[in-house]
């Protein structure tokens, strides 16, 4: 068997199948946590929460409906989006102007609510969910078997993120989330409707959380809490990117899922704290992030 | 010029917190005038400007245009009934390029102008489309932020000392600019501490002094005015 740097390769190319798997997943949440703080400058703790509901939905939408997955891929973010949008009008719009730290304890709280009504209802265990018939089996590459599924997730979450990042810097809708992040009083002084911006923008950064989590229901189970395991390494994959900063949350995603899971072959005792080993360096030498702009 | 004002300012109070700036401003701009607001440094002109747009909320007072009540609406409809604010800091956005930020402004109205006539009013600006907009020179970003209302076919154009900090050069683009805008009827509300510049296009000026409008005057007085006008404004 070939080794690389005495690492049998077979579980070398895995674990960094799985580092780009998990990468996908920290850059699809990071990428709204980054677009909802650039707007709205709300760290946004309900997201864990969010892409947890996505997967419910996906499973709700189909043990009670039967609608299944490729449907699912389009309703549940737009009922994770449309949720989030009744809590923006209702509860997060009226934090705007106070001290950010509200706008993180109403979120917080919201995360708990949420997780803690789902444990309620469907208890602490994860529901199976399982992939759609079109992306079942494995596909051998030569040098690895892989699963098809995991290899759709990887291209599903990169056009996801492609698309987002083409939404924000090459539309116009784009420009004015751009333009409202630097100044938004001007951006409304122009004629912009600003306050619904700012709805729209809170729904989409969910909705991608809920989009992450129907991709997410097929290889980890449905479960109340896999938001909020997920949630505090994708804060710190948006501090080492820089907060706001979509380039940096989309590209620190993929690359610290690799290098997590990098750390998994050769120093497996460090793999879970690896990413806050990086974040406690970035943080002392680029405050701002590797992407984010010094304020 | 009898007819009735285009934009109508009776009474106007602000407010910054808790501290009191504008005391009853009284000011009336006729369709295709240019009207000058002079006055000291924290005479309350950009206060005045602000409170108009609506960016400044706290405000009690009358502001109609063409009779109809601004000061209920909420700030971007105040930009969609007509007015096209040009800000003191020119708020030029980093993260857009110079072709972005002109687009940024949403039409208010038909009758802006197009974005070729923009670019044959500024040329620079045409040859410099892909730079970042912050990139661009202190009269660049200038003319940028100008040209910005233009296109939008906002009927009156709120100017903050457009001239500040620039070289004479520039200045006098952007007063010949004003001209032509002028030229094609646009109704401009000016505030401007260069005197010189605010002659060449001003129909009438307006005197503030600690948030109240002292006194009024139309533009060939200036000259007959300079030493009252000295005296206000201790230059």
């Amino acid at each position: 068997m070939s080794t690389i740097f005495g690492i049998p390769a077979p579980a070398l190319y895995g674990q960094i199948l799985i580092g780009l798997i998990n990468g996908s997943f920290y850059a699809m949440l990071s990428l709204g946590l980054a677009v909802i703080f650039g707007l709205l400058r709300v760290i946004n703790f309900a997201h864990g929460a969010q892409y947890m509901l996505g997967a419910f939905a996906a499973y709700l939408l189909l043990s009670w409906l039967g609608i299944g997955y490729w449907p699912a891929l389009i309703l549940a973010p737009l009922i994770v989006g449309a949720i989030a949008v009744v809590i923006e009008k209702t509860m997060l719009s009226r934090l705007y102007g106070v001290d950010p730290l509200y706008g993180l304890l109403l979120t917080f709280g919201l995360a708990l609510i949420l997780e803690g009504a789902f444990r309620y209802w469907f208890g602490a265990a994860g529901q199976p969910y399982s992939p759609p018939p079109q992306l079942t089996g494995a596909v051998n590459l030569g040098f690895m078997f892989m699963p098809i599924y995991r290899g759709w997730v990887v291209i599903a979450s990169l056009v996801i993120c492609l698309g987002t990042w083409l939404l924000i810097e090459k539309t116009r809708l784009g420009a004015y989330l751009r333009a409202a992040t630097e100044n938004a009083t001007l951006v409304q002084a122009f004629g912009v409707n600003v306050p619904l911006l700012l709805t729209l923008t809170y729904g989409l950064g969910a909705a991608l959380a809920g989009l992450a989590g129907v991709l997410a229901a097929p290889i980890y189970q449905v479960s109340p809490l896999m938001g909020s395991n997920l949630i505090i390494i994708v804060f710190a994959v948006v501090v080492v990117g820089g907060m706001g900063s979509i380039l940096g949350a989309i590209v620190t995603g993929y690359v610290l899922g690799v290098l997590e899971g990098l750390t998994k072959v050769f120093y497996p005792e460090a793999s879970s704290i690896v990413i806050f080993v990086i974040m406690a360096i970035v943080l002392l030498v680029r405050p701002a992030g590797l992407f984010g702009r010094e304020e | 010029m009898s007819s009735a004002p285009l934009l109508e300012v009776r009474g106007l109070n602000a407010w910054y917190g808790e501290s009191h700036v504008l005391h009853g401003v009284d000011l009336d701009i006729r369709e295709g005038e240019t009207v000058t607001l002079l006055g000291r440094n924290g005479a309350g002109k950009t206060t005045t400007l602000r409170a108009i747009m609506g960016i400044l909320r706290r405000r009690e007072g009358v502001i109609r245009l063409r009779g109809k009540d601004l000061l209920g609406l909420p700030l971007h409809k105040v930009a969609q009934s007509g007015l096209g604010y040009v800000p003191e800091e020119r708020g030029i956005f980093a993260s857009l390029n110079v072709s972005e930020n002109l687009m940024l402004p949403p039409t208010v109205s038909e009758g802006g102008m197009s974005v070729e006539e923009i670019y044959s009013l500024f040329p620079n600006l045409h040859e410099r489309r892909s730079s970042q907009g912050t990139k661009l020179s202190g009269g660049e970003q200038q003319m940028l932020a100008i040209a910005r209302v233009l296109r939008t076919g906002a009927r009156i154009i709120l100017l903050d000392e457009p001239t500040e900090g620039l070289a004479p050069v520039i200045v006098q683009r952007i007063g010949d600019v004003l001209v032509a805008l002028k030229k094609r009827g646009m109704t401009i509300l000016l505030v401007e501490q260069n005197f010189r510049f605010a002659k060449k296009v001003a129909d009438r000026f307006y005197l503030m002094e600690d948030g109240r409008m002292v006194n009024s005057f139309p533009g060939h007085e200036l000259d007959a005015r300079m030493d009252e006008l000295h005296e206000v404004l201790g230059v």
